[in-house]
């Protein structure tokens, strides 16, 4: 794998980071154009897995090592229920997310509505990218059954 | 819609058409899995021209991307050709044949592109979409929830019939509570706030389903250390 397919590892090289930058404006973008977490998710996973084909299973998950991403699986999830539980605890109901209303570094920090969307969007992005992976890493590291 | 993009639309259909039918008659499933890829590409260009570019995003990625990738792991690890059937399958031509027309007729009961009109602008709450549009907007005005809510359905009678959506923005602003200020204002893309605010409940199982997907992919084919020595 090393010597071959100079080509391809070289235009994987070039695009894997524009690719991750994609993914991070579709993130956080996503509240003011199309995308967010999913697609976010999906395209960020998409350049690991480019990394994975072009130059080994091995090699991806030695940057992305599984144990950690089937953690993040859960965090992801985590993430957007705990910013319902939040909500519960800021006197609202589960998801309400006006009570997440603050008046720190106004026009910089989201607050309210905005900030209720920016923490469920980076859960659902957390989950779908490392589910993702974790489902790319299973596929790929099955033997041929003989 | 517009005349112009009938030379686009026209193509487009027409190659996922041609799309579909080749893989349908292929044997070859690597090219088959090649194909549709190209199939949810040319899907992603054809929602682009329905002004839907969250769901092109989505079926570029993982249509074209993902599942490709994994569809090629199976193959690996599987045969490369199908098997071909032994006679014609014609229980299967007369249910797909079934099912297309089931399907071509019901599309007689939707509304036009576009028409305002449509169930999906007018129900369960009218005036949701558009106050949420007039909060994003960055000098708009803010309102509570409960009060956009309640707002709407007063105003859901008359907006059901014109539909004037820039009206509930100017009788919203009378109502409004004023007291928030306008960076606190919501997100522009009404998509990502039916999703994350309107629906977050259905939002949160979506996720939760994802992660059941991924759990489930785990268990089933995990590599435990070792196990490939022992085997």
């Amino acid at each position: 794998m090393k010597a071959k397919f100079p080509i391809l590892r070289v235009v994987a090289k070039l695009l894997i980071p524009y690719i991750l930058l994609f993914a991070l404006y579709v993130q956080f973008h996503g509240d003011y154009g199309p995308g967010g977490g999913f697609q976010a998710g999906v395209i960020f996973a998409a350049a690991f897995i480019l990394y994975g084909l072009v130059f080994g299973l091995r090699s991806a998950e030695r940057v992305a090592r599984p144990h950690v991403v089937e953690a993040f699986m859960a965090i992801g999830v985590l993430v957007f229920g705990a910013t319902g539980i939040i909500t519960l605890l800021a006197g609202g109901n589960f998801l309400q997310y006006d009570v997440l209303d603050h008046h720190f570094a106004g026009g910089i920090l989201p607050a309210g509505e905005h900030l209720g969307m920016f923490l469920i969007e980076l859960g659902v992005g957390i989950t779908v990218f490392s589910v993702m992976i974790t489902i790319f890493f299973c596929f790929a590291g099955r033997e041929r059954a003989e | 819609m517009l005349d112009n993009e009938l030379f686009i639309i026209i193509p487009l259909l027409s190659l996922l058409a041609c799309t579909a039918v080749t893989v349908a008659r292929m044997r070859d499933l690597w090219a088959a899995a090649m194909l549709t890829g190209i199939f949810s590409i040319l899907g992603a260009g054809w929602m682009i021209v329905l002004d839907a570019p969250d769901v092109a995003f989505t079926e570029a990625a993982v249509g074209a991307g993902i599942s490709t990738v994994l569809m090629l792991g199976t193959l690996a690890l599987t045969s490369r050709k199908a098997k071909p059937p032994k006679r014609f399958p014609w229980t299967a031509l007369i249910i797909v044949s079934i099912t297309g027309s089931a399907l071509i007729y019901g599309t007689h009961d939707l509304p036009d592109f576009g028409d305002p009109n449509a169930p999906i602008h007018l129900y369960p709450n009218p005036g949701y979409v558009a106050l949420e549009i007039a909060k994003g907007e960055p000098h708009g005005h803010e309102s509570h929830e409960d009060d956009a809510g309640g707002h709407a359905t007063d105003s859901a009678h008359d907006e059901a019939h014109d539909s004037h959506h820039e009206s509930v923005d100017s009788t919203d602003a009378e109502h409004e509570t004023s007291h928030e200020s306008a960076h606190h204002g919501n997100t522009p893309n009404v998509v990502t706030v039916v999703l994350a605010s309107y629906r977050g409940f259905d939002t949160l199982g979506e996720t939760s389903v994802i992660f059941t997907a991924g759990i489930a992919v785990l268990i089933l084919l995990r590599r435990r250390s070792g196990q490939e020595s022992a085997s």
